[in-house]
C-alpha cells in the first residue's frame, strides 16, 4: 500500500516494448492454450458473468413464482431445483470465479510479478470450470430433474431420497473443488515467492493479503467438501451408511462436515471483498487506510474464527447445551474483528477528500449494506433467538445482504475500478452511476422486506406461502426484477468500455497508489518482466 | 452480577421502547405487513422476543453511530466542498477502544442469552409426552401416556393452491387432525422423523426442533392461553416441504381429557369397521379419498407418478400382479425409498380401500376386492 512501492525502473518500460511482438497468440487457441494471467483472469471474469446471469435468471423465476401466493409458474419439484441451482451457481460459479479472476489479473500486477507462479496449472484450473458447470446444468434435463435438495444438500434428502442426477452433481462438485484448490495453491505460491525485493509481507496491498488468507481457507476446506460428497457417493452407490441412520450412520454428521467446509466457505466469499474495498476507499478518500496492520490482523482473526463456529448453522439440530453455548460465544466473537474492519473504513473516509465515482459508490454501499448483514448475523448468533430465526426468510435476508451488496457489489466495484487499467479506456461514468443507483434501490427493495416476512414466520425454500406474507413478497419480487434487469446496463457499459476509445491515463484515478497503476493503460500483455524497485 | 442486572434492565427498557414505537406494534397476529417477530404465548417465547428486541436495538444504536459518522464524512469531507485529506492513521487508543467496547456489549448480550438457553434445554418433569414424527409430507402425533395416535396433514384443497378457487383465511396453515394439548401443563415433545430431516416449528411457542431420522430430539412448552396456533415445517424435506403445516389446539385440562377419551373411542371404532362387509363401490369411494390424501402427492391423482422420481401406478406390474405383493408394498413400504410403510398410518379399512382403488382405477379394472378383514388380520 505504501506510496514508495510503485517505483517502476526505466528499463522495465524498454523491456515491455522489446517484448511487444510477444503478444497473445491469434485466434481461438489463444484462449484454450493461454498461460497469461491477464487472459486467464479475463476468462474467469467472463465465465463468472455468464454464471451470474444464469443464476440470476433462476432467481427471477423463483421471485416470479413467489410474487403471489398459490402456484403459478413452477411445479414444487422444479422450484426446489431452481433454489438449489441458484445457490450452487451463485456461490461456485459467480462469486468464487469472479474473485479468482480479479486475483489473476491483479495479484501479479500489485506485487510486481511477471505472472502467476504456476501458469499452466492456472490454465487448467480455469478450463475445468466450464465443464464442471456444464455437467451441473445438464442435470436439469435428466430424468428426475437436477439437484433439488438445497445448496446445502443435507443427507438423507440428498442421498437416499435424491434424484438419480445427484451423481453428476457430486462429480461436478469434485471438479469445482479441484479447480479451487489449484487456484488457491497458485495464489499462495505467487504471493510468497514472486514478490520483488523490498516487497515485504507488511507492504502487500490489502487485496493481496485478503486473497492470501482466502487461499489458505480454500486449501483447508475444499478437501472437506470433497470428502463429504465422496461419502454421499459411497452411500448412494456402494452401500455404505455414513449418513443413513438405519445402517448405523448419522444424518447430523453430514451437517457437521458440510458446515466445517461451509462456514469458512462463506468467508472465502467475503474476505477478498474486504480487500477490494480496502483498496478503493483510500483511493477515493485520497487518504491512507486508517489501520493497515489492524486490517491484516482482523482478517486473520476472522479466518481463524471461521473454523470454530460451524455449528451455529445447526442450533436447532439438538446439539447439547454446552456445544450450543460454545458456538454461540464463538460466533458472537466474530463481530469484534468485523467491527474493526468497518470502523477502519469509516475512519479512512473521515476527514478525507472524497469523490464519488462508481467504484466508490459501490464501496460505500458495500460498507453500509454489509454492516446491515453483519447486524442480522449478530442477531442470528444469539442461539435462543435463532430458534425463531432459523430456516426462515430472516436468514435469507441476512445472507443475501452479505453476499449481494457484499460480495457482488465489491466485485462490481473492483471491475469498475480496474476496468480502465485492463482496457485502457474509461467506462461511461454516468451509466456506471445509474447502474449503481438502480442496483442499490433494487437490492434493498428485494431483500429488506425478507427480514419482515422471516420474522413474521415464513420458512425458507417454500414455493407457496400463507396469505399474510403476500404483500412483502410482492414487493421483493418487484425489487428483484429491477435489480436483475439493471445488470444489463453493467454488461453494456463493460462492452462499450472495451470497444469505444476513451483513453485512460496510466494512473487512472487521481488518488490511486500501488504498482498496478505504474504500468501503462491498457496494461501490456506482459508486465514486470523485470522486478520493479520497491523501497 | 452487575452485568446481569444491567442486561436485564436494558431488556426491560427496550421492551417498553418497543411498545412505544408504533412501527413495531402489531394489531392482529395475522395482519399483513407484519414487521416483527411474534411475542408468542409462552414464557420462553417472550424471553426470546425480549432478547431479539434488545439485540435489535443494540444494532440500531451501533448503526446510527457508524452510519452517522459515515454520512457526516460523505457530506462534509468531499472534495467538491474543498475538503483536504488529513493523512492521520493508526491510533492505538482508538483501536483498543473499538475492540474493547464491542467486547463488553457482546458479554452483556451473552449473559441473558445463556440464561434463556439453559431454561429452554430443561425438559425435565413433563406432564405429558408427545412423540412427533415427520413424514414426507405430514406429521404423526403419538401421545405416549394415553396411546392416542394419529397423522396430521394439509387440508387446503388443490384448487385453492393452483388458483381455481378463492384462497381462504388459513390457506396452507390448516390440517385435518390438529395436535391437541392442555393449557398450563408442561408438554414435552419427542421429535424424530421417518424419512428425511424435517423441523417442527410453532412460532407462538418458540419451539423449533429438527426431526431427524434415527434421533429423538427433545423440546417442551407450557402454553398459557387456550387457542389455535399454527406453524410449518422449517427444514427442506423434498417436493411438498411447503405443504406440511402444523396446527396445535390448546384446550383446558377438562376439555383435553374429554378429547382424549373421544379419540380412544374413535380409534376403537375405526378398528372395528374392518369387521363389516364392504362392496366394491363402497371401497372405491373411500379408496379415492384415501388415495388423494396419502398417495397422490407422489404418484399423482392420475396414477402416472413423476418420471424418474416417483413411479407410475397406472399400468404398473405390482398393481396389476399378485395382490399379496401389492398389499405387502403398501403396508410395509420399500426401505431406502420415499415409499413409506402405511401399516400404522391407515386403518385396515382404509388400507383395503386404497389398494382396491389402485387396482381398479385408471381404466385397468381388475375387479378384485381386497377385504378389510383380510388386512386387519395382517395388521395384528
Amino acid at each position: 500500500m505504501s506510496t514508495g512501492t510503485e517505483q517502476l525502473v526505466e528499463s522495465e518500460l524498454d523491456t515491455q516494448e522489446a517484448h511487444a511482438h510477444h503478444g497473445p497468440a491469434k485466434g481461438i487457441s489463444r484462449w484454450f492454450l493461454t498461460t497469461n494471467h491477464k487472459d486467464i483472469g479475463s476468462m474467469y471474469l467472463w465465465f463468472s458473468l455468464v454464471m451470474f446471469m444464469t443464476g440470476g435468471c433462476m432467481a427471477l423465476l423463483i421471485r416470479a413464482e413467489l410474487f403471489q401466493p398459490g402456484l403459478q409458474f413452477l411445479e414444487p419439484a422444479f422450484f426446489n431445483q431452481m433454489t438449489t441451482m441458484h445457490g450452487l451457481i451463485m456461490v461456485f460459479g459467480a462469486v468464487m470465479p469472479a474473485f479468482v479472476g480479479l486475483a489473476n489479473w491483479m495479484i501479479p500486477m500489485m506485487i510486481g510479478a511477471p505472472d502467476m507462479a504456476l501458469p499452466r496449472l492456472n490454465n487448467w484450473s480455469f478450463w475445468i470450470l466450464p465443464f464442471a458447470f456444464s455437467i451441473m446444468l445438464m442435470t436439469l434435463f435428466m430424468e428426475g430433474g437436477g439437484p433439488n435438495f438445497g445448496w446445502t444438500f443435507y443427507a438423507p434428502l440428498s442421498t437416499t431420497f435424491a434424484p438419480p442426477s445427484v451423481t453428476y452433481f457430486i462429480f461436478a462438485v469434485h471438479m469445482m473443488g479441484i479447480s479451487s484448490i489449484m487456484g488457491a495453491i497458485n495464489v499462495i505460491v505467487t504471493i510468497l515467492n514472486m514478490r520483488p525485493p523490498g516487497m515485504i509481507m507488511m507492504k502487500l496491498p490489502l487485496f493481496v493479503w485478503t486473497w492470501l488468507i482466502t487461499a489458505f481457507l480454500l486449501i483447508l476446506v475444499m478437501p472437506v467438501l470433497a470428502g463429504v460428497v465422496t461419502m454421499m457417493l459411497m452411500d448412494i452407490h456402494f452401500g455404505t451408511s455414513f449418513f443413513n441412520a438405519a445402517g448405523g450412520g448419522d444424518p447430523v454428521l453430514f451437517q457437521h462436515i458440510f458446515w466445517f467446509f461451509g462456514h469458512p466457505e462463506v468467508y472465502i466469499m467475503i474476505l477478498p471483498a474486504f480487500g477490494i474495498v480496502s483498496e478503493i476507499i483510500p483511493t477515493f478518500a485520497r487518504k491512507k487506510l486508517f489501520g493497515y496492520s489492524s486490517m491484516v490482523y482482523a482478517t486473520s482473526s476472522i479466518a481463524f474464527l471461521s473454523f470454530i463456529v460451524w455449528a451455529h448453522h445447526m442450533f436447532t439440530v439438538g446439539i447439547p447445551l454446552m456445544g450450543e453455548l460454545f458456538f454461540m460465544f464463538a460466533t458472537m466473537l466474530i463481530a469484534v474483528p468485523t467491527g474493526v474492519k468497518v470502523f477502519n473504513w469509516v475512519a479512512t473516509m473521515f476527514r478525507g477528500s472524497m469523490t464519488f465515482e462508481t467504484p466508490m459508490l459501490f464501496a460505500i454501499a458495500f460498507v453500509v449494506l454489509f454492516s446491515i448483514g453483519g447486524f442480522s448475523g449478530l442477531m442470528l448468533a444469539i442461539a435462543p433467538a435463532d430458534f425463531q430465526y432459523h430456516d426462515t426468510y430472516f436468514v435469507v435476508a441476512h445472507f443475501h445482504y452479505v453476499l449481494v451488496p457484499g460480495s457482488i457489489f465489491s466485485i462490481m466495484a473492483g471491475v469498475y475500478y480496474w476496468l480502465p487499467k485492463w482496457t485502457g479506456n474509461y467506462y461511461d461514468e454516468k451509466m456506471g452511476r445509474l447502474h449503481f443507483w438502480l442496483s442499490f434501490v433494487g437490492i434493498n427493495i428485494t431483500f429488506f422486506p425478507m427480514h419482515f416476512v422471516g420474522l413474521a414466520g415464513m420458512p425458507r425454500r417454500v414455493p407457496d406461502y400463507a396469505l399474510q406474507f403476500a404483500d412483502f413478497n410482492a414487493v421483493s419480487s418487484v425489487g428483484a426484477f429491477l435489480f436483475g434487469f439493471s445488470q444489463l446496463l453493467f454488461i453494456y457499459n463493460v462492452v462499450c468500455c472495451i470497444r469505444k476509445r476513451n483513453q485512460a491515463t496510466d494512473r487512472v484515478w487521481e488518488g490511486a497508489h500501488g504498482l498496478e497503476w505504474s504500468v501503462p493503460s491498457p496494461a501490456p500483455y506482459h508486465t514486470f518482466t523485470k522486478p520493479p524497485k520497491v523501497d | 452480577m452487575n452485568l446481569i442486572l444491567s442486561a436485564k434492565n436494558l431488556s426491560r427498557i427496550c421492551s417498553y421502547a418497543t411498545v412505544s414505537v408504533l412501527f413495531f406494534t402489531v394489531p392482529t397476529v395475522y395482519a399483513d405487513w407484519q414487521l416483527n417477530m411474534r411475542e408468542g404465548v409462552t414464557e420462553i417465547s417472550r424471553a426470546i422476543y425480549d432478547l431479539h428486541m434488545v439485540i435489535f436495538w443494540i444494532c440500531v444504536a451501533i448503526a446510527i453511530i457508524v452510519f452517522g459518522v459515515m454520512l457526516y464524512s460523505v457530506i462534509y469531507h468531499r472534495k467538491s466542498r474543498g475538503a483536504k485529506a488529513h493523512n492521520f492513521h493508526e491510533n492505538l487508543y482508538v483501536e483498543i477502544a473499538w475492540t474493547v467496547i464491542p467486547m463488553v456489549i457482546l458479554i452483556g448480550m451473552a449473559v441473558p442469552a445463556t440464561g434463556t438457553l439453559i431454561k429452554m434445554y430443561d425438559a425435565r418433569e413433563s406432564d405429558l409426552d408427545i412423540q412427533v414424527t415427520g413424514y414426507q409430507w405430514k406429521w404423526r402425533y403419538q401421545y405416549l401416556e394415553s396411546g392416542v395416535d394419529f397423522f396430521s396433514s394439509l387440508t387446503t384443497p388443490q384448487e385453492q393452491i393452483v388458483g381455481d378457487a378463492e384462497k381462504t383465511e388459513n390457506y396452507l396453515l390448516e390440517v385435518d387432525n390438529p395436535m391437541v394439548i392442555p393449557v398450563g401443563l408442561k408438554v414435552r415433545f419427542l421429535i424424530t422423523a421417518n424419512d428425511v430431516i424435517h423441523s417442527w416449528w410453532v412460532p407462538d411457542f418458540a419451539v423449533k426442533k429438527d426431526a431427524i431420522p434415527g434421533f429423538i430430539n427433545e423440546s417442551w412448552t407450557i402454553v398459557e392461553e387456550p387457542g389455535i396456533y399454527r406453524g410449518q415445517c422449517a427444514e427442506l424435506c423434498g417436493k411438498d416441504h411447503g405443504f406440511m403445516p402444523i396446527v396445535v389446539e390448546v384446550k383446558s385440562k377438562a376439555d383435553f381429557d374429554i378429547w382424549v377419551s373421544e379419540q380412544l373411542l374413535a380409534q376403537a371404532e375405526k378398528a372395528k369397521s374392518a369387521e363389516k362387509r364392504w362392496n366394491l363401490d363402497e371401497l372405491m369411494v373411500l379408496g379415492e379419498e384415501v388415495y388423494t390424501k396419502s398417495c397422490a402427492a407422489c404418484h399423482q391423482a392420475s396414477g402416472e407418478g413423476i418420471p424418474g422420481v416417483f413411479p407410475a401406478l397406472k399400468g404398473s406390474l405390482i398393481v396389476q400382479g399378485d395382490p399379496a405383493a401389492h398389499i405387502n408394498l403398501v403396508l410395509n413400504g420399500k426401505p431406502g425409498t420415499a415409499m413409506q410403510a402405511f401399516i400404522d398410518q391407515l386403518s385396515a379399512t382404509e388400507l383395503a380401500a386404497v389398494i382396491t382403488y389402485e387396482r381398479n382405477a385408471w381404466g385397468d379394472s381388475l375387479g378384485d376386492i381386497i377385504s378389510p378383514s383380510q388386512i386387519a388380520k395382517m395388521k395384528q
